[in-house]
């Protein structure tokens, strides 16, 4: 085995002086970005009352809840839980849909393709950031001040909630939509409706429809909290088990959301896939 | 200038017509067959979800005006005429928004340290085996489906009332969320590093933290920024079971209907997501310039 020749340092600090010394500034930011990092977490814990005895009780207290919530178990209410499940599902599907069909014609409002003027499109996006801005939760609890409890006052929390995040995608969709098709149409005599129906919706379409099937998905997670202020579903039995320390329904409860999930996510990526796996191919 | 468009003779266009008729037609069945089976699937949830559409427009009058008297004072006025009178609770409602912010920032740092620690055990190409894969992927799948308000509503009777439970909710649910994006981030990052490292003898520690952690940690840290940025709207909810910050007030003035209150507290809340958003925003711009800005 041949011995390495050792390199020459001092030759090769003189070649790569941004290598070997770098300014102090660069090589204390680093560190100064932990520290205040650090520093924040640490006054967050201190001012959050954070205390290590509050944790080790609150940990054992956990420990003898996760030990009764075995074996899951529905009691006499697996019926009732079932029906809750579809609720939750129905409630992500409306939502969703009502949704996206509201969110289309305003999104074309905030694409800035479609509408240049930067007037209208200002105020549509900012309307639209400050609906996204409320979380779904917010919303569930106005509607059931305005509807009554119940599913319905979910779906229309979802409705609201996802018509902000649709109409900021859908305009980004369309933003990204190839102009030359579009100028195509007008080429041959169409006006700005044909402009829309045959050189932009075939090319968005696809996109939206892959965001609304990934919306469905996540929203069944959604639907499931909103329940727990009291519109409908399954979160509805999932915080009234939890209050009244029923331990082995609440581990079934959310044993079945997992599974609701798990499910939903299996049939909607293939769905997704589908249709995008159709684009690529067009 | 015009130009003669030559047409085919008789014959040839109607095979021609034919044939895109046909390919057309068999679309249109599918696109009808799809929307067909989807209204039903809409039908079926919509009774459900119990959707009374008579009750939807008796009182989406109600929704509406919902929203007038919430931008009314106690007084008749509109609000913005009385900023103070409509703000007058904002030093409360400033100490527990920045909870909030700390709810979600303790809650953030701690899930990505936990994730951090978690994902190279989860990605394919650095997990020392696949039960221990298998096991990790498990364990953040759990920690990512369950929402964070039911962990959260859990730690409330563990650890009592208070921001504790809430930042341990988020911790939890950053953790399966981080966990699967950063082993994502680890699954496309070279391999060749990695072997020049093993070569030299290194453990798998090494490998690791000479070869990974250089091409991945811009990555993490763009994704526990975006993840901070929704733990602000997550923790802004956190209250209305009883894990502190701000949601707590929320809740007791929709219920109780507080309606002037409500409007400055959503006020509130927006324009502090807003902030967060633009920051965050632009603190990953200045750090990891566009090719992060996915």
């Amino acid at each position: 085995m041949s011995q390495m020749p050792r390199p020459d340092t001092a030759e090769l600090r003189g070649k790569y002086p941004g290598v070997f010394e770098r300014p102090a500034s660069a090589r204390l930011a680093l560190p100064a970005m932990v520290a205040a990092a650090l520093a924040i977490f640490v006054y967050g814990l201190v001012d959050l009352d954070f205390s290590p005895t509050k944790l080790i009780t609150g940990m054992s207290q956990l420990g003898w809840i996760t030990m009764m919530m075995i074996p899951p178990n529905p009691g006499s209410s697996f019926a009732l839980y079932m029906q809750a499940l579809g609720e939750t599902l129905s409630i992500a599907l409306l939502g969703t849909t009502l949704a996206a069909m509201l969110a289309l014609p305003v999104s074309l409002l905030a694409a800035r393709n479609i509408i240049p003027s930067n007037l209208i499109r200002f105020p549509v996006r900012r309307f639209l950031d400050s609906i996204r801005g409320v979380d779904t939760l917010i919303w569930a609890l106005v509607w059931i001040n305005v509807v009554g409890l119940g599913p319905f006052a979910g779906v229309l929390a979802i409705m609201v909630s996802d018509f902000g995040a649709f109409g900021k995608l859908f305009s980004e969709a369309i933003e990204a939509a190839d102009r030359k098709q579009v100028e195509g149409i007008r080429a041959s005599g169409g006006n700005a409706l044909h402009e829309i129906r045959f050189g932009l919706l075939p090319q968005v379409l696809p996109v939206i429809a892959g965001q609304v099937l990934y919306f469905i998905e996540s929203n069944t997670r959604s639907a499931t909290i909103i329940g727990i202020v009291g519109a409908g579903g399954i979160g509805l039995q999932l915080a009234e088990q939890i209050r009244v320390l029923e331990w082995q329904k609440v581990s079934f409860l959310i044993l079945m959301i997992l599974i609701a999930v798990a499910a939903i996510d299996f049939i909607s990526s293939k769905l997704r896939f589908a249709i995008i796996g159709q684009r690529a191919v067009v | 200038m015009a130009t003669a468009i030559s047409i085919l003779p008789a014959q040839q266009l109607a095979t021609l017509n034919d044939a895109y008729r046909k390919a057309v037609a068999r679309k249109r069945l599918k696109a009808t067959m799809a929307t067909a089976v989807f209204c039903a699937a809409l039908f079926i949830a919509a009774l459900g979800a119990e959707v009374n559409l008579h009750t939807f427009f008796t009182y989406f009058g109600n929704f509406l005006s919902y929203f007038d008297r919430i931008l009314t004072l106690d007084s008749g006025a509109r609000v913005w005429t009385d900023p103070v009178e409509w703000f007058w609770g904002l030093k409360k409602w400033l100490r527990l928004l920045g909870e909030t912010l700390l709810i979600s920032y303790v809650g953030t740092l701690t899930g990505a340290v936990f994730a951090f620690a978690l994902n190279f055990f989860a990605a394919q190409n650095t997990s020392p085996g696949p039960w221990v894969r298998f096991i990790v992927r498990r364990l953040l799948e759990f920690a990512r489906t369950v929402p964070g308000i039911v962990f959260a509503l859990i730690f409330v009777i563990a650890f009592g009332l208070g921001p504790m439970a809430g930042v341990l909710a988020i911790a939890i649910h950053t953790t399966g969320a981080l966990g699967k994006l950063f082993a994502e981030i680890v699954e496309n990052a070279d391999m060749k590093p990695v072997e020049g490292i093993r070569s030299t003898g290194a453990s798998w520690l090494s490998c690791m933290r000479f070869a990974i952690l250089p091409q991945v940690s811009a990555g993490y840290a763009s994704y526990a920024l975006l993840r901070f940025e929704i733990n602000v709207r997550e923790a802004s909810v956190m209250g209305f079971v009883g894990a502190g910050g701000i949601g707590q007030e929320l809740v007791v003035a929709i219920r109780k209907f507080y309606y002037s209150d409500v409007s400055a507290i959503l006020v509130t809340i927006i324009v502090a997501v807003f902030i967060m958003d633009i920051s965050t925003g632009w603190l990953r711009g200045r750090l990891f310039g566009k090719e992060t800005s996915r």
